[in-house]
């Protein structure tokens, strides 16, 4: 008697709460999911495909739905860590190797106005017509390689951008403790009363 | 008047949920990574917790206690805590996105959080009645939440400090979850003074 | 003259190192064997070469014509060959190469045609133009084109201008030189901004350690009959500092992500003032800057020196001592190290300090921060130097925004206090190129992103229209088929049905509910007709009768095959389909 009287107090509240969670759950739905946009403003929006997906939002839909973090080349080790942070995931090895970032470049003089690159091109960054030489908007260009396959005459190449003085960055600060004195680059008094009265 | 002072002041820094009671730990190293994370976390228990405390104390007395089905305790508390949390959960999520981006992940997370579950027993066991339990869970949860900042603060700060390298990570902040505790072991025989 | 002055928290009171330098005049340094012009002097739009390898340019002659409003143009320093256009070594920390003009002096120093004007009969914009066009930038060391900074608000009125001739930073001694001995042109330079901006009051601001300029500038002033206010601030590190100075002159403090014009005061540097007169009253552009030669040598003096100079040779003019190991362009708290000897003198450049380990002795190494709070109490700007430096060491950037890492100036008064010898001031710098380099990353993925989508919004759009063209053209062809149908119908049902009947034998005959069947598959027909036509070839117009009539044979035989077996008609318009947009 006693059991059927617990199962029957433990159905009841089960009934009640699931009924409250039912209700709750048509009349609180929301659309979206926050978390996919999350995810995509991490990725690099190179649009390049590496990772197997379509492109970068439909990698963030597949991650939200429990896809490994570490295939996309363009974020880097720092973007696979900045995924982990935000899903609480762990950090894991790039899934490929890691490239510094590059932009294409096409050989003016080899190429032959196909249009197949402008049509491969992610975010149009190649300008050109039909057997008019094309050529690559360098600005625009995230360097996804898309490019490469359809050429056919094999008139582009990925050149890694160099550091120049408007990208350049300062090091971060090693002073190692032997080689204490100034490297190129240092500000003199870095350290306390660096400046002597001059003679 | 002083009764509820006692239960206040001994729930929130003498019998402290996190480093006296060591109860809900997992939420405690998860999520102390961050100080805006931690804030997060401690908005959403403080707000679980007081109404699994309630929610608890009146399916306890009005529900087990008249049919002799005390043995069920456990059991009902956790699917109703799950329930609450989930309610939450949905409500949030309509009516303030914003604070639904502010908790996150977090707020599911509590249904697994051992304090939530452990508070609400620890009350059957002290006795209390509904006040004292809805107190004492607000204690505890503010408790909860207090260290869980304090403790993220701290790990932001050692982020940046020259931990010997097979300390890093989650050595260190064992180490210095410890060291808290034991700081928090200065507040014991606070509430026995009377 | 009474003033009231304020003052500004913090700052440091390192050895001045000024009276080296002051007891010659101004000199004028001999032409270099070859000038090396970086194009980017200034902050801003990177100028464009307008001269060649092999061009001859004289004095003066623009050679980077200015990229945008916020840029200023570049000019040749002397005349000459221009040997090359090409990447040199900049005088950066980075050590990196930009493009710079190399001009081979003929030793004339030949100047083009200068026009002098009175900038009073111009019309404000011009003026304005013609300080950009002479290449006028901030000489304190910013080098923020001077003409973008000459424009009053509209909403907020100009209260005071503030003119910069503190001069805080140890060693450095030009501009002292400058207003000692040209304060006129100095004062008349300044008459300009004053006339562009109209504010209420103009305040020039000098150390009380340079009483001279100070006395040459008000006699100056009071020559020309100005009313501006000469004030002698305190010395203190970094009074110098356009947000201090005009603290110490307005008590005005500048909050945080503001600008002084936010609050009605705008600050120059009084050489500014100086090549701003140069510049429009002789119609000379800025080819040529002092510069401070001191630190480690045995004649410091103050030089005229071409833009361009390279600094090993500029440097021989002060005999450095033979234990000289470096150039620092800049003060010893804010200057740097240049990568080499060959960098040139551009208009950033007001000093050079021969670096010596005996007059700079290596740091000794870092220690721990003890959390003193030595750096806060130093810093002219309030900020918590010792919390950005824990969080730019632990790379938490987020952080050090919170602690509001963008108002440091560098100044360099927090590792200069120091006593755990912690070089604050590069892990700032670390971490504010970090940031900056996120917000540019994060910039072109946005723009990648929306670009990305444009792109997919557009390929709908065209798969969209390609079916509606399609679709519509398919309806029309099956109306006026139909129609036709129908007429043919009315003519032939009376008089030859037996003829009729084994054409529409699988449809007519038997199956009158599947009409709408029939009338699809006359669709597809109709529209395979209109493919045909479309793709007619051009050589129909002049046939023989003989060719019309076998043309028109195959036709029938065709029209025929397709009534018996109209699938393939339907499956050759699929081909076809692709030819439509592209012809």
């Amino acid at each position: 008697m006693d059991i059927l009287l617990a199962i029957a107090i433990m159905a009841l509240g089960a009934v009640v709460l699931g009924a409250a969670l039912g209700f709750a759950s048509i009349k609180f739905k929301v659309e979206g999911d926050p978390l996919i946009e999350k995810i995509e403003a991490i990725l690099p929006q190179t649009q390049c495909g590496q990772c197997g997906y379509p492109g970068c939002k439909p990698y963030a839909e597949a991650i939200a739905n429990g896809d490994e973090i570490n295939k996309c080349p363009p974020g880097g080790s720092e973007g696979v860590q900045r995924l982990a942070d935000l899903l609480g995931r762990e950090v894991k090895p790039l899934d490929a190797e890691e490239k510094p970032k590059q932009i294409a470049i096409i050989d003016e003089n080899t190429c032959i106005g196909c249009t197949l690159c402008i049509q491969a091109c992610p975010v149009d960054a190649i300008v050109g017509a039909a057997k008019q030489m094309h050529t690559i908007v360098a600005q625009q260009c995230t360097g996804c390689e898309l490019c490469l396959p359809p050429c056919p005459v094999e008139c582009i190449r990925m050149e890694p951008i160099g550091e120049n003085i408007d990208n350049w960055k300062w090091k971060y600060p090693v002073v190692e403790i032997k080689a204490a004195a100034m490297s190129a680059g240092d500000t003199p008094t870095g350290g306390a009363g660096g400046i002597k009265e001059a003679a | 008047m002083s009764h509820y002072l006692f239960i206040l002041v001994g729930a929130v820094l003498v019998n402290n949920v996190v480093l006296v009671k060591i109860l809900g730990l997992c939420p405690f190293m998860g999520v102390s990574k961050k100080l805006e994370t931690a804030y997060g976390m401690g908005a959403a228990t403080t707000f679980v917790l007081t109404m699994a405390t309630g929610a608890s104390y009146i399916i306890d007395h009005y529900l087990l206690m008249p049919f002799g089905l005390e043995y069920l305790r456990t059991l009902s508390f956790i699917v109703t805590i799950a329930a609450i949390v989930q309610l939450t959960e949905m409500v949030i999520a309509k009516t303030s996105p914003t604070l639904q981006q502010t908790l996150g992940i977090y707020l599911p997370l509590i249904t697994t959080n051992c304090a939530v579950l452990g508070v609400p027993l620890l009350n059957v066991s002290n006795g209390y009645n509904f006040i004292d339990s809805l107190l004492f869970g607000a204690g505890s949860a503010a408790g909860f939440s207090l260290v869980l900042i304090l403790f993220a603060g701290i790990r932001e700060r050692i982020e940046g400090a020259e931990v010997p390298v097979h300390f890093r990570g989650v050595a260190i902040a064992m180490v210095t979850a410890g060291l808290m505790a034991l700081a928090f072991m200065g507040f014991a025989g606070l509430d026995k003074y009377q | 003259m009474l003033m009231n002055l304020f003052t500004f928290k913090g700052g440091v009171k390192p050895p001045t190192n000024k009276t080296q330098s002051v007891t010659l005049p101004i000199a004028q340094a001999p032409l270099p064997s070859r000038l090396v012009v970086p194009l980017h002097q200034s902050i801003g739009g990177m100028p464009q070469p307008v001269v060649q390898a092999g061009d001859k340019v004289l004095k003066g002659q623009l050679i980077g014509e200015a990229d945008g409003w916020i840029s200023a143009a570049v000019h040749a320093p002397t005349s000459g060959t221009v040997l090359e256009v090409a990447m040199h070594v900049q005088p950066h920390p980075s050590g990196l190469d930009a493009l710079c003009v190399v001009i081979e002096p003929d030793g004339k120093d030949e100047w083009i045609a200068r026009e002098a004007v009175d900038y009073k009969s111009l019309p404000p914009e011009e003026v304005r133009e013609r300080l950009q066009q002479a290449g006028v930038v901030g000489l304190g060391g910013a080098v923020f084109p001077t003409h973008g900074k000459l424009t009053a608000s509209k909403t907020v009125p100009m209260e005071e201008l503030v003119i910069n001739g503190a001069e805080c930073e140890p060693f450095i001694t030009c501009d002292d030189l400058l207003m000692r001995e040209r304060a006129d042109e100095v004062v008349r330079g300044i008459g300009i901004f004053r006339d562009l901006l109209q504010p209420k009051k103009v305040l020039i601001g000098i150390e009380d350690n340079k009483p001279e300029a100070a006395a040459a500038m008000r006699l100056a002033v009071q020559a020309l009959g100005e009313s501006f206010e000469v004030v002698q601030v305190p010395t203190r590190y970094p009074a110098g500092g356009a947000k201090q100075l005009i603290r110490v002159l307005t008590g005005k403090e500048v909050p945080a992500s503001k600008r002084s014009t936010d609050l009605g005061v705008q600050c120059f540097n009084v050489a500014t003032a100086y090549t701003a007169w140069r510049a429009i009253a002789h119609g000379e552009p800025v080819v040529s800057r002092l510069v401070t030669l001191s630190g480690n040598v045995h004649a410091p003096r103050n030089y005229e020196v071409l833009i361009g100079t390279p600094m090993g040779e500029l440097l021989k003019l002060a005999q450095p001592h033979p234990d000289t190991d470096g150039i620092i362009m800049g003060g010893p708290m804010m200057g740097f190290l240049v990568p080499n000897a060959d960098v040139p003198v551009v208009k950033a450049t007001n000093c050079l300090i021969a670096h010596s380990e005996r007059l700079f002795p290596p740091k000794a190494p870092e220690m721990p921060c003890i959390r003193c709070g030595s750096c806060a109490q130093a810093c002219p700007h309030e900020l918590q130097p010792f919390e950005m430096y824990w969080f730019s060491r632990a790379k938490n950037f987020g952080k050090t925004q919170e602690y509001n890492i963008f108002d440091c100036i560098e100044c360099g008064c927090c590792s200069f206090v120091c006593p755990s010898r912690i070089p604050l001031v590069q892990y700032f710098r670390f971490a504010k190129s970090e940031i900056w380099a996120r917000e540019r990353e994060k910039n072109a993925s946005d723009q990648a992103k929306a670009r990305f989508e444009f792109k997919q919004l557009r390929e709908e759009r065209e798969k969209a229209d390609k079916a509606e063209k399609l679709a519509k053209a398919a309806a029309a062809q099956a109306a006026k088929k139909a129609a036709e149908a129908a007429a043919a119908a009315a003519a032939e049902s009376g008089t030859v049905p037996a003829v009729a009947a084994p054409a529409d034998a699988p449809s007519a005959t038997v199956n009158p509910e599947k009409e709408a069947k029939r009338a699809t598959i006359e669709a597809a027909m109709a529209r395979a007709k209109a493919q045909r036509e479309a793709v007619q070839p051009k050589n129909t117009e002049n046939l023989t009768a003989e060719q019309q009539k076998a043309a028109a044979d195959i036709e029938a035989r065709r029209v025929a095959a397709h009534l018996i077996e109209p699938e393939p008609a339907a499956a050759a318009d699929q081909p076809a389909a692709p030819l439509d947009p592209k012809s």
